[in-house]
Formats: C-alpha cells, sequence, structure tokens
C-alpha cells in the first residue's frame, strides 16, 4: 500500500502512495491517517494526509524514526473501510464582484461564464484534503473544459470565501491569504466553524456540491464579514 | 478587591499568548504554532515557578508596554531582551533577563526591543487568565484561533493575570550563544537541484530577509537552481522544512506556517536547531551544513540535555 517511507528531518516520517493522484490513492491515505489516529500510538503527535502522501509527525523525546517506521510498516490497515463521509452542499454567488477571474477562465477555456458556471455545478466532488489554511478543502475533479493553470502572478490577498479553480481541483479560501488560483465565485459558508468538536464542515473523503445563490441571497446569509 | 491584570500602553509588533502548540490538527489546516524560541519558553516557565506547559507572552522585535495593577505580582523575561520596569514613583530599574522580578500597583513593564534576535517571553506566576483552545493556549493569528479571540495582544485591552499569593525570586546565569552552522537533514526533493546549488547551498552565505515572521523564513544568497520541476503535487509541510519555489529563494517553514504547500523540499532543519535558526533577525547570515539522521537525533538528545542543565542551574 504504502510504496516508499522516508524521514522528513528527524521528527517525521514521509509515507508515499505512488505518483498518481486519483480518489484510489487518496482514499488509501485517508484510511491510514484514520486507523493511525484511531490507535494513538505513543510519540505520534500530528498526521497530515494529503493526495498521495501522508506525513507523520512524532515527538523525538519520546520516539524516533525508526520506532515509528516499524510500527507504520506493520500495522495491519483494512483495504476497505465503510467510511463514514457525508454530502455537503455549498452555495456560491458567482456575482461579477466576487468573480475576480472568470473573464480569464473565459477567454482561456474558450466557454461562456454560464457555461462555466453551469461545468462546476453539475457535479459532485470528492475532498482529497484540507489544509494550507484551515478548513481549506481541495476538491475534485473538474470538468476538463474549465481547467486550466494557476495564475501567472498569484494575488496577495485572495478574499475570504472565494472559489477557485486550478487543474483539475477546485477549493474554498476560509480565511484571506495569498493565492494564486482562479477564482470564480463566492461562499457566505462558514467552513472552518472554530467548534473543537466539529472543526470544519468538509472532511477529507466527504462528497462536495455546490449551487448558485444570488446577490440578494448572499447578503441574506450573513454568515462571515 | 479587584484581580491582577495588565493594561496594554502600547501592544507591540506581534505579541501573542503561547505555549508548546497544539497537537494533532494538520489534518484540518491548523499548525503546532506555540513558542517558537522552546528553551527559551520552557526557562521562562521554570524560573517563574509556573508549570511547564503554562502560556507566557510571546513578543517579536518591539515588545508591549505593560502596566500592572493589583497587589503586586512577579514577572520573568527571558530572550536577550532590552527591558525596564518603571516604578509608580516614576523611578526606573534596567530590567535583566532570567531574574525575576516583582511589580506592585501602577508598575509598569516596559519591554523596549529584542537584541540581536527576534523573539522574547514573559511569563508571570500564575499564568495567565486565559481558556485554552484543542488542549493549547497557543495562538495562531491566521486561524483566528487560539486565547483573546485568536489576535495578537492590542493596544488600550486588559490581560488579568491567576492571582497570586507568594513573590518569587530566582535567577540564572545564561547566555543566548549563536551557532556556526545550521544543521539540516536532506529534504524528500534534494535530487531536483542542480549540483553546483547544492554546492552553494552547503557553503555560501544566505541572509535572512525582511519577508520573515511566525509563519516563514525568507532566505535570499545565491539561487538555488531546479533541474527537474518547481512544482510537486502538494502534500503536508512540517517547520523547518526548507521549501524552494521557482524564483530560486528558499524559503523555511516556521511554526504557523501553512500545512499543505507544492514546492520542492530541498532540506529540513534539524529540531536541535530549530530555536536558533528561528532568532536570527532579518539581515542576519546564516550557513546549512547538512548532518545525518542519526547525528540530528544525537544533536537533539543533546540539545534536550543542555536545556535540562540550564534549568537545573536557576537559583
Amino acid at each position: 500500500m504504502i510504496k516508499n517511507i522516508y524521514n522528513l528531518g528527524d521528527a517525521a516520517l514521509y509515507c508515499d502512495f505512488g505518483d498518481t493522484v486519483n480518489k484510489e490513492t487518496n482514499l488509501k491515505v485517508i484510511n491510514y491517517f484514520n486507523d493511525i489516529r484511531e490507535k494513538n500510538i505513543t510519540g505520534i503527535k500530528n498526521i497530515a494526509p494529503s493526495y498521495n502522501k501522508l506525513i507523520i509527525y512524532f515527538d523525538l523525546e519520546l520516539t524516533s524514526y525508526k520506532k515509528i517506521k516499524d510500527i507504520v510498516q506493520n500495522l495491519n490497515i483494512s483495504t476497505f473501510k465503510a467510511a463514514k463521509t457525508k454530502l455537503v452542499k455549498i452555495p456560491v454567488c458567482f456575482d461579477d464582484e466576487f468573480a475576480l477571474d472568470l473573464e480569464r477562465v473565459e477567454k482561456k477555456a474558450g466557454i461562456t461564464k454560464k457555461e462555466i458556471i453551469n461545468q462546476l455545478i453539475a457535479q459532485k466532488y470528492f475532498c482529497y484534503m484540507t489544509g494550507f489554511i484551515a478548513g481549506m478543502p481541495f476538491l475534485g475533479d473538474i470538468k476538463e473544459k474549465i481547467r486550466l493553470d494557476r495564475l501567472e502572478t498569484p494575488r496577495v490577498k485572495v478574499p475570504k470565501g472565494s472559489v477557485g479553480i486550478t487543474e483539475q481541483f477546485c477549493n474554498i479560501y476560509t480565511f484571506e491569504s495569498p493565492g494564486g488560483w482562479n477564482i470564480i465565485g463566492n461562499s457566505p459558508k462558514k467552513i472552518f466553524t472554530k467548534d473543537p468538536t466539529k472543526l470544519t464542515l468538509i472532511d477529507p473523503g466527504d462528497e462536495v456540491e455546490f449551487f448558485e445563490i444570488s446577490k440578494k441571497e448572499y447578503s441574506k446569509f450573513n454568515e462571515q464579514k | 478587591m479587584s484581580k491582577n491584570s495588565f493594561k496594554v500602553l502600547r501592544p507591540g509588533i506581534n505579541t501573542t499568548f503561547q505555549d508548546l502548540g497544539r497537537d494533532n490538527l494538520y489534518h484540518v489546516g491548523l499548525p503546532f504554532s506555540g513558542a517558537i524560541d522552546k528553551r527559551n519558553f520552557l526557562i521562562a516557565n521554570s524560573l517563574i515557578t509556573n508549570k511547564e506547559d503554562d502560556a507566557v507572552l510571546e513578543f517579536a522585535y518591539q515588545g508591549p508596554l505593560l502596566e500592572f495593577s493589583g497587589n503586586q505580582t512577579s514577572i520573568v523575561i527571558t530572550g536577550n531582551v532590552n527591558f525596564k520596569i518603571i516604578k509608580k514613583n516614576n523611578s526606573e530599574i534596567k530590567g535583566e533577563c532570567y531574574r525575576t522580578y516583582n511589580l506592585n500597583n501602577k508598575d509598569c513593564l516596559d519591554i523596549i526591543s529584542t537584541e540581536k534576535s527576534v523573539y522574547g517571553y514573559l511569563s508571570v506566576k500564575g499564568g495567565f487568565q486565559i481558556n485554552k483552545f484543542c488542549n493549547s493556549y497557543s495562538t495562531t493569528v491566521r486561524a483566528e484561533v487560539g486565547p483573546n479571540d485568536g489576535k495578537k495582544i492590542e493596544i488600550g485591552q486588559t490581560i488579568i493575570l491567576n492571582a497570586v499569593d507568594s513573590a518569587i525570586e530566582k535567577s540564572l546565569e545564561y547566555l543566548n550563544s549563536k551557532i556556526e552552522f545550521i544543521r539540516v537533514i536532506k529534504g524528500t526533493n534534494f535530487d531536483y537541484f542542480s549540483e553546483d546549488s547544492i554546492k552553494d547551498f552547503t557553503s555560501k552565505d544566505f541572509i535572512v530577509s525582511k519577508l520573515t515572521d511566525r509563519m516563514g523564513m525568507r532566505l535570499s544568497g545565491p539561487k538555488i537552481k531546479n533541474l527537474k520541476k518547481t512544482n510537486i503535487k502538494s502534500e503536508g509541510l512540517g517547520k523547518g522544512v526548507i521549501q524552494v519555489p521557482a524564483d530560486g529563494d528558499p524559503i523555511v517553514m516556521l511554526s504557523d506556517h501553512g500545512t499543505i504547500g507544492g514546492y520542492p523540499k530541498i532540506a529540513v532543519v534539524i529540531s536541535a536547531d530549530y530555536d536558533k535558526l528561528a532568532q536570527c533577525p532579518p539581515g542576519e547570515k546564516i550557513k546549512f551544513k547538512i548532518v545525518n539522521l542519526t547525528e540530528a537525533e544525537n544533536l537533539y538528545k543533546i540539545y534536550i540535555m543542555e536545556t535540562k542543565n540550564i534549568i537545573n542551574k536557576i537559583r
């Protein structure tokens, strides 16, 4: 399952699940993540799952790379687990005020704004991982027609709530942040809740669906500043 | 009787509550955070006889100006810090780090600046009256979590202290030393970079740039040339990881770093040298030296032992 394990510095294990980024590989990563968390292994301080990697941080005072590597290599991880995932529906306003790069996408993709929006809201997405900034979901895969590269020059400040696309992925900027994704809308929904019992609305493995709301509905939502 | 408190007359540049950091939340995008200079954090709490993981105020460059209200309290400052205590009668006491002081009603603590370093720590006997978020007193400003609503300390606010009954008198002879090299372990993308660049990375000076904060430290120096690809599939990051974006200037991840990144990782700072690297102010020159995992593990054992020895010398 894990193709290779390396050390990342002296206090982390870098588990490589292979080069391809797809749902199948990512589900393996998420399975490992959930299993290791449940096992409460002494010395493990933090685990960061991503598309095809799992990085395990440990307390160098309590344990070592070799010890944790032995444990992880000998884990009996079930290949299939009934996932405790859910479907999350996210409202997005595509008004020109928020859709900072919709024109750019229009030009690059050669289709109209309406078509771009329809392409985005036509399907469900899989959440590969959350992070970079607190709660930011990395979702995929978007339709081929609307795939494009990052901005040549990233923005210093992407507004909170921005919905962005790049390559095969889309995401939501849960906080104001620097970033280079193509911004095509904004969601008033609070994704990072700060409720310790349920910090994020969207977890890795979840399904996400976007639906369009008007500017008036957006203002009514009023969940964030 | 009113509670012991500080009124913030000047907040300083980046003053936040911190402790040993917050575990187990990388997967939602929250980094460890916590006091950047762990050794000075631990010494501060030991000197004031608080619990090891009690919250302190961490400040960077310019610290806060605080007016104390209440009966009396004991404080200590660690790091390389220029500070003074202005008594109620306007007489001034020049502060020495690693020595406790007692403050009386209406005394002011003026933390003027850190010297040839970045971070300093203020620990108060009994600690602050603040709440933990997910088991930690650390503030992560970018995600707006932690004490003080996840914010830096602001002008005019009141910081409530836990009540204490006894005055503390402790001190320690200690000097923060510099090291010749910042030691690193090869990163997972080490082989992406040209031979010449690797030579530069391990022999030439790098300068800490002004683009440095609790999230990361941007370096300038010889450009690191990538021969393979300048973007990798986004993946986890950790503190001390050195990424090299397309422009060739390395970025070291510090305690509040973004949890996911897509630039190749050339190296990782060893745990034993993290405090010392993070304390280098903009303009300071640093040199990297590659060590292997076993050496790094041994150096960390020495770091832990040294820290214990320092704390044992408190009188």
